[in-house]
């Protein structure tokens, strides 16, 4: 690339963000994709723009990527295989007669 | 949206490469699970262990498409000021906006594997990496606009939707976002063809010459014949890729000669029949000398592509920075009220 005629900055990349969308009243955030953005503020005009050119949302949230903290994919036996022999917690479980009904 | 079906070596020479077998340096058991999964066509998600080359193939995949994205932007950004009523202008706008939302969507899913967008912007503006060989060719009418969404996009949907199922979580979820946005792109340009078809001698004219100039480019996107694909062999095997270059550029002919019926214009290939037999068209030689020339520079456009969009990234410069300055500023006067 062309380099700048100027000394660039420390930080060049404008910092990551996660963004969430509503998609209407009533329903969760979901996580929709990420972008890069100066500030938070700016990170809420940019997500606009990028995911909800089409009325995919009606509320936004931008979140630093950083400051998510995630599950280690290695630890995915430790943390989860356990709830996989407690059949017991689901309704399914339980024999229950026809005549009872709905329950 | 636009990709061409294959994934060019950042240092092609002017025929594809020969197959290098896979380096077996990776750990085994860990590459036995790898397998296992891409073979119960599981997804791998950024944080999972891959082998070296998925992520390599990956990372260069998904900024090739990044980069076809952005570049895309520039042969119809030309007509934006040209377009012939406000309603085609205010399309052509959106189109184009389109196309920036996916170069985004598309770099994001690219960084999830550890690359950052200032390398792979890089990569682009000196040359390195590769983009859609589409894009090397001029826009010289209006109908050039209508061909690009009919036949370009057209020939980029047959190509993305299968990549909607491909075994990277984060490239997958892109595509299914840019393949719900370019049915439009598509539509758009057919309309605005039927329109032109519709009005004087010379304006259907400019349209079978636009289609003219673009149909073979549009062949040649899906990538070298399957027996001249060595990469695509790999690609099939980790889920990468789903459908073969001659099987995508099949399906996206025989959809297309219909379409062109309607819109009463040829396609520019003597060779183009129904095949009773294979109840597929047959269709002529595409000449890969050409495409393999424009694919390393020398096509008409490739020059003045890539000198604008360094320029424009270049004088946004003093943009990126000044934003960045605000930021701290406002960070520091926070902390300096909260003190």
């Amino acid at each position: 690339m062309t380099t700048a005629p100027h000394t660039a900055p420390a930080l060049k990349e404008w910092p990551l963000w996660e963004v969430f969308v509503r998609s209407k009243q009533g329903l969760e955030h979901k996580h929709c994709g990420s972008l890069h953005a100066a500030d938070a503020a700016q990170a809420l005009n940019m997500a606009r723009d990028v995911y909800t050119r089409r009325q995919e949302g009606v509320s936004i949230w931008v979140v630093p990527a950083k400051s998510i903290t995630a599950s280690n994919p290695d630890d995915k036996g430790p943390l989860f295989d356990p709830a996989a022999d407690k059949v017991y917690r689901h309704p399914t479980f339980y024999d229950i007669p026809d005549e009872v009904g709905h329950m | 949206m636009y990709t061409q079906s294959f994934n060019v070596p950042d240092d092609a020479g002017q025929k594809p490469a020969t197959v290098k077998p896979v380096a077996h340096t990776e750990p085994p058991e860990r590459m036995a699970q790898f397998d296992a999964r891409i073979d119960a066509d599981g997804r791998i998600e950024p944080q999972d262990w891959m082998p070296e080359a998925y992520r390599k193939t990956l990372v260069r995949q998904i900024s090739q498409h990044a980069h076809s994205e952005i570049v895309g932007m520039l042969p119809e950004g030309n007509w934006i000021s040209r377009a012939p009523s406000l309603k085609r202008k205010a399309i052509l706008i959106a189109k184009v906006q389109d196309e920036g939302g996916h170069g985004l969507y598309l770099y994001s899913a690219a960084e999830t594997l550890g690359t950052s967008r200032d390398q792979m912007l890089d990569a682009l503006h000196t040359g390195k990496a590769k983009y859609s060989s589409i894009f090397n060719y001029p826009t010289l009418n209006w109908a050039d606009v209508g061909v690009i969404g009919w036949l370009v996009d057209g020939a980029a949907i047959m190509n993305q939707i299968p990549l909607c199922r491909c075994s990277y979580g984060p490239y997958a979820r892109a595509m299914v976002r840019v393949c719900k946005e370019e049915s439009f792109h598509q539509r758009q340009g057919y309309e605005a063809l039927l329109v032109m078809m519709q009005g004087t001698q010379a304006q259907k004219d400019m349209v079978q010459d636009a289609v003219n100039r673009y149909w073979w480019k549009c062949l040649a996107m899906f990538g070298p014949p399957d027996a001249d694909s060595p990469n695509s062999v790999q690609g099939m095997r980790w889920g990468i890729k789903r459908i073969s270059n001659d099987d995508l550029r099949q399906k996206f002919v025989d959809a297309t000669v219909p379409q062109a019926k309607v819109l009463g214009v040829t396609l520019p290939d003597p060779d183009l029949k129904w095949n009773e037999e294979r109840q597929h068209y047959d269709y002529g030689q595409i000449d890969w000398d050409e495409f393999w020339a424009t694919v390393n520079g020398n096509g008409p456009m490739n020059k003045e592509r890539l000198a604008t969009r360094v320029k424009a990234h270049n004088d946004g410069a003093w943009v990126r920075e000044a934003a960045l300055a605000h930021a701290r500023k406002q960070q520091q006067r926070t902390l300096k009220e909260a003190a």
